[in-house]
């Protein structure tokens, strides 16, 4: 059973929990993916998403999700005229994404330092998420909680230093994940924390043997019903 | 161990602590969610802050939304709530309800209650009944825990999704949740809060979600003014010691079976019901000009 404020709650821009709200909640983590200031957002909408957005807010709530504004932030509305005002910026172009959840979108994000980013994920009802895809692979995240994100080479005894780590810094996992391409090709393991990922944390993991690449991502905080 | 996961439960446990529902269920939120009760109670506090917000900023909105569907229906009641059949309190509440939807519908602040699309019923319904009762901010706060633990048995056992259980599951989860507070806010006991939710549900059952262009507009924003008063009803009926003879925990299953054997076409798709008139496909059509 889920609690009292997943009822009564969120506090959120209309009109949609899954159209606006969880559509600021995207565009929201693909920023918080780039992890610096966007210039250039390329924006593809797959179904449901694609007919509606314009009824629904939808392109404001992404955008305005990028620039850094959460679901119950009134700058919503204005996300369009804020980001032309910041230089940002943006395209949104339909497409078609074979079994993609009705309400997806692309994400393509290019940082003022040049760094490009790509996220997809779908609004999966009452403002609640799913990231599916960043870059090459293949995710899966809600942004409820922290999450380390870890590619590394499928040997025995990289999880469990990993989790080492995380122990050392008194970070809690709620949730794990570990997959792989092939047996013994890359594999990657997605942590997700109750407590908050620090850098020092990152650096750490990345210096394990046959690690290819850590990263963190900081929590959005939860989404609810529409 | 505080545990329920039905309405039955819910009345034991409020009757053997002899506390109203509202304590099970923060006893409930505080075990599972590791929260206090003040920090609940803060929380919940800001979310009625939030819904009088909209509800005020409603009552005055001519703005039309997006869509231009919508927009100014609440001013037009409120300016007309001195006149009419059903008296103001009635006519203030619908309008209420209809003004926090068309904040919705603008890209407003709303509290959604269970749900976006319900957003208006229990905080106009909850406003009125409490201005006629006198009831102070704390006792409106606390009686939302138990409408918040309506909904959260609703949840479990059915759905408040109109995607799944059409439109009853979500405006008819929010009259539910809105005559269960409302009860709660007179003084009725335990029991009366089940049957208010009862009587509210039982006939909103089957209720199409067939949003015209797949908006949250059409019939959307007047509805909540519907059921908003459609709740006060319910909880006058529970409160006057009308029962419902089909107890709350069969009204939620007969809603969950209810849900699940309607069409795909009337449950928030936009293929079938008023989507699909004549003019709401040419509404949709100029909508988004295709």
């Amino acid at each position: 059973m889920r609690g009292v404020f997943d009822i009564i709650g969120p506090v959120m821009i209309g009109p949609s929990s899954s159209h606006t709200a969880g559509a600021a909640r995207l565009g929201l983590m693909a920023g918080k993916i780039l992890g610096e200031n966007p210039v250039k957002a390329e924006i593809l909408l797959h179904g449901s998403f694609a007919q509606t957005y314009r009824g629904h807010g939808t392109d404001k709530a992404l955008l305005g999700g990028i620039l850094g504004f959460a679901p119950e932030d009134m700058r919503l509305r204005e996300a369009l005229d804020i980001a032309a005002q910041q230089g940002l910026v943006y395209s949104f172009a339909p497409v078609d994404i074979p079994e993609a959840h009705p309400n997806t979108a692309i994400i393509k994000l290019t940082g003022e330092s040049g760094r490009v980013i790509q996220v997809e994920g779908a609004s999966v009802g009452g403002g609640n998420i799913r990231i599916t895809r960043i870059g090459d692979f293949d995710v899966d995240l809600t942004g409820k909680y922290p999450a380390l994100i870890i590619v590394h080479k499928d040997r025995p005894g990289v999880v469990n230093r990993v989790t080492s780590i995380l122990a050392r810094y008194k970070i809690n996992i709620a949730y794990m994940r570990v997959s792989r391409k092939m047996r013994g090709q890359e594999a990657m393991m997605i942590l997700e924390t109750d407590d908050e990922l620090s850098t020092e944390v990152v650096e750490d993991c990345s210096e394990i043997p046959r690690l290819l690449k850590a990263f963190a991502i900081p929590a959005i905080g939860g989404g609810s019903t529409i | 161990m505080i545990n329920f996961n039905s309405i039955e439960e819910l009345v034991h446990l409020a009757k053997e602590e002899h506390c109203p529902i509202s304590q099970i269920v923060m006893a409930w939120e505080a075990e599972n969610n590791l929260t206090s009760q003040e920090s609940q109670i803060e929380a919940m506090r800001k979310n009625w802050q939030v819904m009088v917000d909209s509800l005020q900023r409603g009552c005055q909105n001519q703005e039309k939304s997006l869509s231009g569907l919508t927009g100014g229906d609440a001013v037009k009641l409120c300016s007309y709530s001195q006149q009419g059949y059903t008296g103001e309190a009635v006519l203030r509440a619908a309008a209420s309800a209809i003004g926090v939807s068309e904040v919705n519908a603008v890209m407003g602040r709303i509290v959604a209650c269970p749900t976006a699309g319900s957003c208006g019923i229990v905080p106009a319904a909850v406003y009125a009944g409490a201005k006629k009762n006198g009831n102070t901010e704390d006792e409106i706060v606390e009686a939302l825990f138990t409408a918040a633990g309506i909904g959260m048995v609703i949840e479990a056992n059915a759905s408040i999704a109109g995607a799944y259980g059409g439109c009853q599951a979500e405006c008819g989860t929010a009259a539910g949740m809105a005559a269960a507070a409302l009860v709660q806010l007179a003084g009725g006991n335990p029991e009366q809060v089940g049957h208010g939710m009862a009587l509210a549900i039982k006939n909103l059952l089957g209720l199409a979600c067939d949003p015209v262009a797949g908006l949250v507009e059409v019939p959307c924003v007047k509805r909540n003014g519907f059921i908003a008063v459609h709740a006060m009803l319910a909880a006058d009926m529970a409160l006057a010691g009308v029962e419902s003879v089909i107890p709350p925990d069969d009204v939620i299953d007969a809603m969950n079976r209810i849900g699940r054997s309607m069409p795909r076409a009337i449950k928030e798709t936009a293929e079938g019901g008023l989507a699909t008139t004549k003019t709401g496909l040419s509404l949709a059509k100029k909508i988004f000009g295709q």
